[in-house]
This record gives C-alpha cells, structure tokens and sequence, in this order.
C-alpha cells in the first residue's frame, strides 16, 4: 500500500471540480511505460473523445479509470474523490476492492468485443448488475432494462441471447447494459472498431441519442474520425503515452500545430 | 453350464453387486465433485497458504496410486485413531483421488472462461463471489463437461479397487464367484459386460443430456 510519490490532495476542493481529473498518472507494462504523468480534466456533461495510433495508451486511460488494471503512478480523482486511492488517516493510500466497487458505480463502460454475457437473454443481461448490486426489484429492473432496450431500439430482441444478435445489436445491448446502472460517466473503448462497417451507424446513432439527450460526461476511444469530429466537445490525440494536442474538434481536425497529429490524421485520411 | 445357466444362479448376486458398484459411485462422484470444486477454487486463490494447501492435496493424491490410499485410509488411518467402515473407507479413497483430478479441470474451465467476462462483470460492480456464481461458473461449467465424462468413467471404473478392502461390490461378487466355481470367463465376462453398460449406457448419456441442457441454457444452440 505505497502513496503515490508527490504531493497530492485528498480530495479536490477548487470551486470548480472536474468530474473526472487524471493528475500525473503513469502505467507501465515492465519497462514500457504506456502512461506517461498523464494529466486531464473532463467536465460535467463533456464527450472527450481520444484518438492516436496504436500502442499510444489511448484505451489504457479509460481502462486505468474503470480501475481495471491499476495505475503505477499519480492519481485519479472521480467528482473530486480519489477514484484510485482512498483517505485512511490523514493519507492517500491504495484503493482497497470494497473502495473501487463502490466509486465503478459511477462510471460505466462498453468493450470492443461488447462482452455480453451469453448465458443470458438481452435483458437479462440489462437486469443482471442492478438486481444483484443495486438490489434493484426484479419489477424495477425490468422496467429501467426495458426503457433502455426501447432507447436503442431492441426491445423486441428482449428475449434474445447475445449468439442470436448481431455484432451492433450486441454493442447496443451493452450500452443499454451499462446504462441501466445510471452511471455519471461512460465510457467507450472502440465501440465500433469489431462490428461490419453497415452496421456501425446504428452503435454511433445511440451514443449521439446520448450526447443530445442526456447530461452524461463520455470518454470515447475511436478511430473514426468523422464521428469523433461531428461528436466530441473535444478531442485528445494521444502519442507514445502522453496528450501529444488536444483542442476543440474543428481546430484538431482542421489546423493540427503538431507535426505528429498532421501526419497521423492525414494517414489516417488516405486510408478512408 | 451354459451362460445362461451361469446368469439364472448367479445373476441376483451380481445385482447386488452391481447396485453396491452403483452406490459407490454415485458417493465418490458427490465427493470427487464437491472437493474438485474447492480445491479447484482455492487453485485460483491470490493468497499463498490456500494455494498451497490444495496444490499439495492435488499432488499427494494425483502423484500416488488410488489402491495405496484406498489401504492407507482403511488399514492406517485407524491406527492414529480413525476408523471407517469398509464401505465408507471406498467412497472416500475414489472421491478423494478423482476429486484431485477433478480440481484441475475446474480451475481450467474457470480460467477458459475469456478475460472480457470478468472485466465486464468488474466493470458493473459486482462483488467477486458474485462474478464466480451468476457469470463465470455458468460458463466454465459448459466447458468442464466434456472432460468431467471422461473423469466419471474413470471414477466408475476405480470403484472396482473397494473390492480389495472387500466392499461387495461388482467385482467383489465376481472374485467371489470365480474362486468358488472356477467359471472365470463368465464371471469376470459379466463383470465387464455390466461395467460397460454402466459407463456407456448410463455415464455417457446423462452426460451428453447434461451438456445439450447447459447449451441450450446458454442459448449457444
């Protein structure tokens, strides 16, 4: 149980508080270091979405807030509270299981490769987590997993297993899954990046639905650009474990100062 | 005598046998499934004494031999003051042992369950025992299937090791017959033949129900 080295609040009591602040979090993999002293605020209701080549650490920084895996360095905080870490007498120290259980209920996230559980229809997977950790009844789950699965349009697939749905109707599954928990913040960890590219459209129409619709601050992984660029209030290139240039995404897009953001978005520009 | 004959004088005795064989196999199995499973948990364990504690239990009775412990439990344990009934003494040996087996394949059936279950079901907050119940078992148990039959027969046939402690069981009734009349080929021939039936005929098909029911529970049908 190691405090993280340098000097960090308790918790943050600025008159402004982020929903999220990542305050120089580093991750390393032996001696690759994937997150480099990290520093990054995402506001109240902001969709910040991340792009950068591969191997840049853009999927270790919603996966480090999910706690799945544990930071090796800083701090981050969730509304002000250590997300990582807890207080015990007067200190920071290593978030204990219980502690990290209690601050995921604030966030909630989608895979890549959706990871439904496949032993349960559509909607017993949407009930699953708010029954049996939000001690929800049976009545009330039923009735929020069916609200959701209405919101992305797969109600009648309600009674379904995930091997009967296709590749976007189970991304849409796992959004209205995660959903259903009433998380602050959600996260997306290239969402559309396993599904065929006709059905793409129907994931991204949801997370817009949630964009204009609802006040949840979003953390997105992608590699598309288009939608990053239509979608996010800001976004966040990502090289070699640090924010190499962020900015709003007309300015990103369109007028990247960096050398490398230049080359990475017009590489990525030839390949679309 | 004509096997016939053979069957008409003999057959209520390797009944009896038979139902005995049956009762020893469906306790080792209760036991072999109940210390597989602990054992096989405590294989997952982080901390090193429960570790420890079921890595030596699966050496000890996986790296000796099945009739060595059947003794040792029936003939030494009641010199330090435990003694158990022969009947007893036999499930206990089988169900230790195949239990041992049975430990490997249910940590293996655990941990093919793939890394996105678990981050899925950490990602929603459940607690881990939870995870265990509701999302990985149900999973690794459908896995674990297919090698369980082949542990189950394994076990029925390790039954046949009670008759040296003379538990009357199948092959005991058989010894029995054979000693008395010399009629060798149809007494161990039956013996087999029921052996056979029992493995092919009874284990075989309830494990394949059991696994068309888990797959359709699943919905992978």
């Amino acid at each position: 149980m190691r405090p993280p080295t340098g000097d960090y609040p308790l918790r943050l009591e600025d008159e402004h508080i982020p929903m999220v602040r990542f305050q120089n979090v580093t991750k390393r993999y032996g001696d690759l270091v994937v997150l480099d002293s990290l520093d990054l605020d995402v506001e109240e209701g902001e969709m910040v979405t991340i792009i950068g080549p591969s191997g840049s650490g853009k999927t270790t920084v919603l996966r480090m807030l999910m706690a799945l895996e544990m930071i090796d360095d800083g701090v981050i905080y969730l509304e002000g509270e250590p997300m990582t870490h807890m207080v015990k007498n007067g200190t920071l120290i290593r978030a204990d299981k219980k502690y990290l259980r209690r601050q995921r209920l604030n966030i909630g996230m989608c895979f890549q490769h959706f990871n439904l559980f496949p032993h349960m229809t559509a909607l017993e997977n949407c009930i699953e987590a708010p029954i049996q950790v939000l001690g929800l009844s049976k009545t009330e789950a039923v009735e929020r997993a069916r609200d959701l699965l209405d919101m992305v349009g797969l109600l009648e697939k309600s009674d379904e297993h995930p091997s009967r749905l296709s590749g976007g109707q189970k991304q849409r599954v796992a959004i209205a899954r995660s959903l259903a928990m009433r998380p602050k913040v959600m996260l997306f960890d290239e969402v559309t990046s396993a599904l065929d590219p006709e059905v793409i459209g129907e994931v991204t129409q949801v997370i817009r639905k949630l964009v204009d619709k609802h006040n949840l601050t979003m953390l997105m992984v992608t590699h598309q650009m288009g939608f990053a660029r239509e979608i996010s209030d800001r976004v966040c290139f990502f090289y070699d474990g640090k924010i190499e240039e962020q900015g709003a995404p007309e300015q990103l897009f369109e007028n990247p100062e960096r050398e490398r953001t230049q080359q990475f978005l017009s590489a990525v520009l030839e390949a679309t | 005598m004509t096997f016939i004959e053979f069957l008409k004088t003999y057959g209520p005795q390797l009944a009896n046998g038979s139902v005995t064989t049956v009762m020893q196999t469906l306790l080792a199995a209760g036991l072999a499934i109940l210390i597989a499973l602990i054992a096989g948990l405590m294989r997952l364990s982080h901390s090193r004494l429960i570790y420890g504690a079921a890595t030596v239990y699966i050496e000890v009775f996986r790296g000796t031999s099945l009739l060595v412990q059947l003794y040792w439990i029936f003939f030494v344990l009641p010199l330090f003051g435990l003694s158990l009934e022969k009947f007893t003494a036999g499930f206990i040996a089988v169900g230790m042992n195949l239990g041992a087996y049975g430990a490997e394949l249910v940590r293996g059936g655990i941990l093919s369950v793939p890394k996105g279950q678990w981050e899925a079901a950490t990602a929603l907050s459940m607690s881990p025992a939870k995870m265990m119940r509701r999302i990985i078992f149900p999973q690794a148990f459908l896995n674990m299937l297919p090698p369980w039959g082949n542990l189950l027969i394994e076990l029925l046939k390790g039954t046949a090791l009670v008759a040296l402690i003379s538990v009357a069981d199948l092959m005991f009734v058989a010894r029995k017959i054979n000693g008395v009349t010399y009629l060798s080929a149809q007494a161990f021939g039956t013996a087999l033949i029921i052996y056979y039936l029992m493995s092919r005929g009874l284990i075989t098909p309830f494990m394949r129900w059991l696994e068309g029911v888990m797959t359709r529970k699943l919905g992978k049908a």
